[in-house]
């Protein structure tokens, strides 16, 4: 990843540590660019293997008694299956985005806590290995990616640990980023740019960061209560002591559902700024867009037991929540609508971007009509873990949230780089993901409604099911095979892609208006913002038909070489921090003879919130770049300072995000 | 040095307090977490399981012991006034106070965990006691990471290294501090008062 940094191409500021290049500086970045390229590359990693897993479960089912997996390691892969592709891959890519975007896009130079940033980042990579390394210590997690009690609470075997275990690590990573984004959006936006002036992407950032800071928790206090249970003997979820499993699935869905909107809304984010680009025409309904995103975040508190049909909640809950959850179907809806309006009578250009953008809406679509149908009680009772379900949330998380992601990747690739992506390869890549897409997915939807139950490692022979599950594993390998083209145009990006301009599709947003890759400081001089899509109206004015015509035209933006910006300074205390905890999860693990192995990570884990917390950015001598004196940060007793030590101070808000930190720990 | 313009400061563009903030995210997020295990706990406190239930509960030592919280909440609030008015010794000795109250509340809490276990409500012997100690403990370990951020500003104080602009402050220690109390406040009353 190296050779794709912004940096590299770059002179670099004068550095003592040499920290602008090599291994050190990407382990000590705090720098949201490459902590989100981090972020990205890592889950396209898990990605690769949440679809292996995935190939083994299609292997098992392409036959009746299959005979690939046993029911045990079947049960294992599609807990992980599930486990990895919700938490190890799109909730990180959305992340990714975040990351790398959202500071561009609002005109600022960086996050608002990079050093948390990096530890978010640093607690989600270990965090993901210990999920994925059970695999060699006694299996993968096998009680569902919902871990359903008491089935978690009871089974002996330490798997559901790691799963438990490793889900709280990663919640730490995701509720420090959702503090992050939402501090940098609320008060980081560049002058003039009022929140209903910034790019729909950043709004629904912002909508994932709240419903993070609200839904978090309540899985945190679900996975403590399983914990708990396992390790210290209490009695949360054992009905035979009193113990209810009912408010286990209230606590998980009531996380869970928001959930669903936390994977999906990026995606919208994403496909809200392609569109216009590529019908050259602004977003239809700017407002109805952020509103209806708002609105599903809202009523997504409100939805969670249409998981919980036939838990027997009584006919009031069931009407309550059909109720609520055939509503949610309406700001969807509005979206869809604003979306198709966006592209209605502009100039279409099918880049491959384009074309993941409108696979994303019809999928979703698709998605989102059988969700409605499960909000009727009645059929949602027949549907109930059935493959039907399967096919619904395919057609929402991956012919949704997926295509979305991939429209990003290919969108913003050519400001990461500086190279397009090859669109033939790509144009392969987005054909062959949609058949094999819908090859894989669409026949699930008869499976189910004909009795095909999910997590259920064989189905007899002789009712009727073996052409259709034959059809969705071929399906599945050619979604495999989509992913080559996609592969290699990746790997050879830096020597065969076609080198791309600063605006390179002919942008609205600030992203564009920087070099590609962008300069490690972002925007030399901070812009003012007069409008939505002030990058577009710098370039376009209106005739008397109301048609863009072209007033200006942007030079490339010098890349600054000369220039020193006074920017957050690389610290390897994050990664301490994220490796302590981690180090300290598999000593809890292991019992007596692990108990080393935890006091030393506990050790490490406060020597990297002790250093944290003492780490001085204005001392000459401290682990720094810092080049610039005349902080007045010594004699700072004496009140707010305002921005002269700027660079300096968000990056140094130390104690507040190590204080985080031993909360996450409790929290 | 071309330019030396500030990329961000504790201040955002429009003046907020960037990490004040932040604190107010994550004590949003806080209370989805204490209103879980508090919900659980509703469900509980029936759950007996043939242990003892709430008859264990002695209201007026937790009383005395809510009551030291809340005035810590109090000295809090002085020793931010002293912060305000940089009088950093009447600063420290009002740390001090909240501290102590602190610890004192932590120690009450200590004392009540092992008369429960002696009279047989533990952890494993009903859904209730699980409930009990698991919501109690947790805001126990959030008032003992406060005594740490108090005592990290005492002792930054005394270093003269607290910098107001910088890190970690006493309004952004404080915040969490009465938010914490709050906190107490609800459980008192749902766990103990509502109960008995």
């Amino acid at each position: 990843m190296a050779t794709l940094t912004p940096e590299a191409t770059e002179v670099q500021e004068p550095d003592e540590h040499g920290s602008r290049g090599g291994l050190w500086s990407w382990i000590t970045t705090v720098d949201h660019k490459r902590i989100g390229l981090m972020y990205g590359g890592t889950a396209m990693f898990f990605f690769l293997l949440g679809g292996i897993e995935a190939l083994f479960i299609r292997l098992q089912l392409a036959v009746p008694d299959g005979t690939v997996l046993t029911s045990d390691q079947y049960n294992q892969l599609f807990t992980m299956h599930g486990t990895t592709m919700v938490f190890l891959v799109i909730m990180p890519l959305a992340a990714a985005f975040g990351n790398y975007l959202i500071p561009i896009m609002i005109g600022a130079r960086d996050v608002a806590f990079p050093r948390m940033n990096a530890m978010s980042f640093w607690v989600f990579l270990f965090g993901g290995i210990f999920l994925s390394s059970s695999f060699f210590l006694g299996g993968f997690p096998d009680g569902g990616w919902f871990g359903y009690a008491p089935l978690s609470t009871q089974s002996e075997v330490i798997r559901m640990d790691f799963w438990a275990l490793g889900l709280l690590i990663l919640g730490i990573a995701s509720l420090a980023g959702a503090v992050n984004f939402t501090t940098t959006i609320f008060t980081m936006r560049a002058p003039g740019m009022t929140m209903f002036k910034m790019p729909v992407f950043v709004w629904m950032q912002l909508v994932v960061a709240f419903l993070l800071l609200f839904s978090l928790p309540v899985i945190t206090v679900a996975l403590f209560e399983v914990f708990f249970d396992r390790n210290f003997g209490t009695l949360f979820y054992d009905p035979a002591a009193g113990g209810d499993p009912i408010l286990y699935q209230h606590l998980f869905w009531l996380f869970g559902h928001p959930e669903v909107y936390i994977l999906i809304l990026p995606s919208m984010g994403i496909v809200s700024e392609v569109l216009p680009v590529f019908s050259r025409k602004p977003l239809f309904g700017y407002q109805f867009v952020v509103f209806a995103g708002a609105a599903i975040a809202l009523l997504g508190f409100g939805v969670w037991a249409h998981h919980m049909f036939t838990s027997g909640l009584g006919p009031v809950a069931e009407s309550a929540f059909s109720l609520t959850t055939m509503f949610i179907a309406v700001p969807t809806g509005i979206k869809i609508f604003n979306w198709l309006g966006t592209t209605w009578g502009g100039k279409i250009s099918l880049k491959t971007p384009m074309l993941f953008a409108l696979g994303f809406i019809a999928m979703f679509t698709i998605g989102g009509l059988s969700g409605v149908t499960h909000s009727v009680v009645p059929a949602d009772t027949q549907q109930t873990d059935s493959y039907y379900v399967v096919a619904h949330f395919h057609y929402v998380l991956f012919g949704g949230a997926m295509f979305g992601i991939f429209a990003g990747v290919y969108y913003w690739w050519p400001k990461i780089s500086g190279r397009y992506l090859s669109e033939a390869l790509g144009k392969w890549h987005f054909w062959l993901m949609l058949l094999g897409f819908n090859l894989t997915f669409a026949p699930q939807h008869w499976l189910g409604l004909w009795g095909m139950a999910r997590r259920t490692a064989v189905y007899p022979p002789d009712i009727g099911l073996e052409t259709l599950n034959m059809v969705s594993t071929i399906g599945a390998f050619l979604i495999a095979v989509s992913m080559l083209p996609f592969l290699y145009a990746m790997l050879t990006n830096h020597r065969k892609g076609e080198p791309a301009p600063a605006d390179a599709w002919d942008g609205r947003t600030l992203e564009w208006s920087v070099s590609s890759p962008p300069p490690h400081h972002n925007f030399h001089e901070v812009p003012t913002v007069e409008a939505i899509d002030d990058f577009w109206h710098r370039k376009y004015g209106e005739d008397e038909e109301g048609r863009a015509v072209r007033i200006a035209t942007i030079p490339e933006p010098e890349r600054f070489t000369d220039a020193y910006i006074h920017l957050p300074s690389p610290s390897y205390y994050p990664i301490m921090l994220a490796a302590g905890l981690v180090l300290a999860a598999y000593g809890f693990l292991f019992g007596p003879i692990g108990i080393p192995l935890l006091i030393v990570g506990a050790l490490v884990l406060f020597g990297g919130i002790f250093g944290w917390a003492q780490e001085d950015p204005d001392h000459p001598m401290g682990d720094h770049d810092d080049h610039h004196g005349g902080h007045d940060d010594h004699e700072a007793e004496t009140g707010p300072v305002e921005d002269e030590a700027g660079a300096a101070e968000g990056e140094t808000a130390g104690d507040p995000e190590a204080a985080e930190v031993v909360e996450g720990e409790d929290a | 040095m071309a330019t030396e313009t500030a990329v961000h400061g504790p201040t955002g563009t429009d003046g907020a307090d960037i990490r004040k903030t932040a604190m107010w995210g994550f004590l949003g997020s806080e209370c989805l977490f204490f209103g879980s295990f508090i919900a659980t706990f509703l469900l509980y406190s029936d759950e007996t399981n043939g242990g003892p239930g709430t008859e264990v509960f002695d209201i007026p030592f937790t009383s005395v012991s809510s009551f030291v919280l809340l005035m810590s909440s109090l000295t809090m609030v002085l020793a931010h006034n002293a912060y305000e008015r940089d009088d950093n010794r009447q600063l420290r000795i009002w740390l001090v106070a909240t501290a102590l109250l602190g610890t004192v509340f932590l120690g009450g809490q200590v004392f009540e965990f092992t008369t429960f276990y002696a009279e047989g409500l533990r952890m494993d012997v009903s859904p209730f006691g699980s409930a009990f100690f698991v919501l109690t403990g947790f805001h126990g370990a959030h008032v003992a990471v406060g005594v740490l951020m108090l005592t990290s500003m005492i002792i930054l104080s005394r270093r003269g290294q607290l910098y107001r602009h910088r890190g970690m402050n006493v309004e952004l220690v404080g915040l969490y501090w009465h938010f914490v109390d709050i906190v107490w406040i609800v459980i008192f009353t749902v766990v103990y008062l509502l109960q008995v």
